[in-house]
């Protein structure tokens, strides 16, 4: 086995998943807040760290994951399978998390759940090149009071067409998180978002 | 002066205190040790396994001691620990037509392969008391015979050679990658039939004896027979992908019933016999036939026979077989209701006042 | 014997952390759903709070400041238990004062001080289904709430009016979360309904026998069901707080002897204790009754 397949995961998985978990957990209660998600993981080069931490944070033999191609490397994959042991699936409709660096990435492709069980939809982590510097965009739903403004650099172009069928379909629909550089925003499905 | 009164650190470890004396009882009585609840007091260790669904002598044992006796909190600690243990992998289903039998006797069948073995049982004791045991007298040993290493067949699959007998999984079986565990997976209704065994298998011996009673007394019923009953060892074996054979575990002691029933047929189906199952760790036949007559019961939607009883209700069986969960509910009455009483006391209050009211002006009216 | 049990930080292991973690994430996504879990056998019984505490269980961290309520009080017994196993099982430190705490887990009520952003509340909850009592079977109230179909509450809520002139509901008292999900509000009484609604704090439900987790995110819309002809309100007292001389609070009543003497003291004793500590001074408060004793 690659000795890179067995370095770079959690120094201390029980404290530092904790530390991730509640930044996920914070960006999705608070949509549109910018949390710190710096763990020092060093993942093989394809896969971002952020990226990573959400899938040591969240996936195990229970949960299906699914990479975009570009991800999806031999070493990605071994490096998933040894720190997670989450089935990698290749197809969208089947994954509970998803994890993705391609702008063209549709969103009406994953598991939307189910009317009975809205709660069995995927949760896509995207990254992108950056929380800030791009369009402002205004953000309004539970966990805003009033409205809150982000400018993510590196959304799929139809991003905002997207984000309104995800929401139109409500209770089904995914939940997204936006990572780069230490970052992360959580759009959960409820989320409205237009241009600023 | 009013003092709230504080519940406190103390009163707790106070009553903790007195519950570990009162537990330890008289102090010029010798203590019991876990070897001897395992040795002579075992079918309570046995009730304490299958509910707790963890096969572990000792701990079972421990349990018994820690609780007093009181089995369904014997079980409560068995199963806090048992949801703390990783999980290496999952067993092959054991193979009970070849079993170390113990007991094996068949209600349908005068004679059989492998033949009819009593062993251990009450069954034909008479229950006087008998003050020699409590005198602490010696057992004769009893006579035993090398173990016969010839399998055993279970009835139900000499009748099912037959073509008398449904399938071993059912008419309509789909087969499954993997087995259900509702220790793991939130439970969904309806449920598949591996889960409401594993369920059945860890509900309460009680609960499941009272309902397997209402189908006999025709709440749904059935037409039991026992096909057979079987208690003995099994052998446990888990596949290890890198060494392509399966290893052995170990042995563990399981009782079986196959519970043979009649079944009218269908379009699809011929008139034959159905099964219902029990299957459940240690030495316990009571626990093992409620379970197969609340199997055969509960298959009432997969046969297309009309759910008329409670024995039949899944949902209602299935929510409420499980003694941990329903004595946790059932207790927590005890604890402090104060607020929503509070609530209930002043519309109560007010409810009230209307009334009287509105009596007066009828009164004062007449 | 076996392995002398050893357990893990915060008691759960780490796969069933993130189980619940998922649950959560879920839970949040979609305000007032109840999410299905797996729930584990706790070391305390089922309805003494095994869901608070798995879901508390879950999201501790070493950072975190603690505060655990039963009946609004924190030196209730369960409140005592539960506060001194997480000092334990995750050595984390505990508090009695709401605005410390950055997590308070609460059994039957809402503490009277405002939350604030970054706290969270964990309720622990009986029963997760507000419509279970009305119709038993899960595979009926899951439809029901699949179709947004709740006629059956409100004809529950009418009949009441009906027969009583009023609705008769005083705890527990149905919610409806962003004009979706019908909600129970755990046992709390409905006077602590109004505090749910747009509050800055994230909160948690956690149901351990009934295996559901849901959430209600901060700044969200939580609605007590009514009707036009007869609004939902909230329980008033007639006489403050004895010890503290607080109104617009919920109160205990305390009986003091057997020819109906009572007393009324504030359920949320660190609300009590504080506003002693300022000074404020009830009826029956030490200096004043002194003289009766």
């Amino acid at each position: 086995m690659d000795t890179n397949t067995l370095d770079g995961g959690f120094a201390d998985p029980v404290m530092q998943s904790q530390t991730a978990f509640r930044a996920v957990m914070d960006s999705l209660a608070n949509p549109g807040t910018v949390q710190a998600l710096t763990l020092g993981l060093t993942p093989p080069s394809s896969l971002s760290p952020e990226l990573a931490a959400i899938a040591l944070t969240l996936c195990d033999h229970d949960t299906t994951l699914w990479l975009d191609r570009d991800l999806a490397t031999d070493a990605v994959l071994g490096w998933l399978r040894f720190h997670t042991s989450a089935p990698i699936t290749s197809e969208r409709a089947q994954a509970q998390f998803a994890l993705t660096r391609d702008p063209a990435v549709l969103l009406a492709d994953f598991d939307q759940g189910t009317d009975l069980y809205p709660d069995r939809s995927t949760t896509v982590a995207l990254a992108i090149q950056s929380v800030s510097g791009g369009k402002t965009l205004t953000l309004t739903g539970p966990g805003i009071e009033g409205s809150i403004t982000i400018a993510p650099q590196g959304l799929p172009e139809d991003f905002l067409a997207q984000w309104a069928e995800n929401g139109a379909q409500f209770p089904r629909g995914v939940d997204l998180l936006l990572v780069a550089d230490g970052q992360l925003i959580g759009l959960p499905r409820t989320t409205r978002i237009k241009e600023a | 002066m009013y003092v709230a009164v504080k519940g406190g650190e103390a009163a707790i470890a106070n009553a903790h205190a007195l519950l570990a004396d009162r537990r330890r009882g008289d102090r010029s009585v010798p203590a019991l040790r876990t070897e001897q609840i395992i040795e002579q007091l075992g079918l309570a260790v046995d009730r304490c396994m299958a509910e707790g669904s963890l096969y572990d002598r000792e701990l079972a044992a421990l349990a018994i001691l820690q609780s007093r006796g009181d089995l369904i909190e014997a079980i409560f600690l068995v199963r806090a620990y048992r949801t703390t243990l990783p999980r290496f992998g999952y067993s092959r289903p054991i193979d009970t037509a070849d079993m170390l039998i113990e007991r094996r006797i068949s209600a349908t069948f005068k004679d059989l392969p492998g033949g009819q073995l009593l062993g251990p049982t009450f069954d034909y004791t008479h229950r006087l008391l008998d003050p020699s045991i409590a005198q602490g007298n010696d057992v004769a040993e009893p006579l035993t015979a090398e173990a016969d290493h010839d399998r055993a067949p279970r009835v139900t699959d000499m009748l099912g050679h037959q073509g008398l007998m449904e399938p071993d999984l059912g008419f309509n079986h789909v087969p499954q990658d993997e087995v259900g565990d509702l220790t793991r997976e939130p439970l969904q209704y309806p449920l598949d039939r591996d889960l409401r065994l594993q369920a059945l298998a860890r509900g309460d011996e009680g609960f499941l004896l009272a309902l397997g009673y209402s189908t006999q007394r025709g709440y749904a019923r059935s037409h039991p027979f026992v096909g057979e009953i079987r208690i003995g060892e099994v052998e446990v074996e888990l596949d290890i992908p890198e060494l392509g054979f399966p290893v052995s575990l170990g042995r563990v002691r399981v009782t079986e019933c196959q519970m043979v029933n009649q079944f009218k047929g269908s379009s699809k189906v011929p008139p034959q016999f159905t099964r219902g199952y029990g299957l459940v760790f240690g030495q316990s036949e009571r626990k093992a036939m409620s379970m197969s007559l609340c199997d055969r019961a509960l298959r009432a939607r997969e046969l297309g026979e009309d759910i008329t009883a409670p024995a039949q209700d899944e949902e209602f069986v299935i929510s409420h077989l499980d003694n941990v969960q329903s004595t946790g509910f059932v207790e927590h009455l005890k604890l402090p209701h104060y607020v929503d009483f509070q609530a209930e006391l002043d519309m109560i209050r007010t409810m009230h006042a209307k009334h009287a009211a509105e009596n007066s002006v009828q009164e004062a009216a007449e | 014997m076996s392995a002398t049990p050893s357990y893990n930080f915060a008691y759960l292991d780490e796969q069933t952390k993130r189980m619940i973690r998922r649950a959560i994430l879920k839970a949040i996504a979609i305000p007032g759903y109840q999410v299905p879990f797996a729930s584990r056998e706790m070391p305390m019984p089922y309805g003494w709070g095994t869901g608070g505490v798995q879901v508390t269980a879950a999201i501790v961290g070493p950072t975190d400041v603690l505060k655990v309520i039963d009946q609004g009080a924190d030196d209730t017994t369960n409140a005592v238990s539960i506060r001194a196993f997480f000092a334990k099982v995750a050595n984390v430190k505990t508090t009695t004062h709401t605005g410390d705490a950055t997590i308070i887990q609460t059994r039957h009520r809402i503490p009277e001080k405002q939350l604030q952003a970054g706290q969270t509340l964990v309720y622990q909850v009986p029963i997760p289904e507000p419509l279970r009592l009305l119709e038993p079977r899960e595979t009926e109230t899951r439809v029901m709430h699949a179709l947004k179909e709740y006629g059956l509450m409100h004809v529950k809520l009418y009949e009441d009016i009906a027969t009583h002139g009023r609705i008769a509901t005083t705890y527990g008292y149905p919610v409806m979360v962003e004009d979706r999900y019908v909600m129970s509000p755990s046992p709390t009484p409905k006077f602590d309904n109004p505090k749910m609604h747009m509050s800055a704090a994230l909160q948690l439900f956690g149901a351990g026998r009934e295996m559901r987790i849901y959430a209600v995110p901060p700044f969200t819309k939580v609605v007590s069901l009514d009707f036009e002809d007869h609004p939902f309100e909230i329980q008033h007292f007639s006489e403050p707080c004895a010890l503290c001389a607080a109104t617009g609070v919920y109160l205990d009543e305390v009986i003091l002897d057997d020819h109906g003497g009572h007393m009324f003291v504030c359920s949320d004793t660190d609300n009590c204790e504080d506003r002693r500590a300022a000074g404020h001074r009830g009826a029956l408060s030490g200096e004043v009754l002194e003289a009766a004793e």
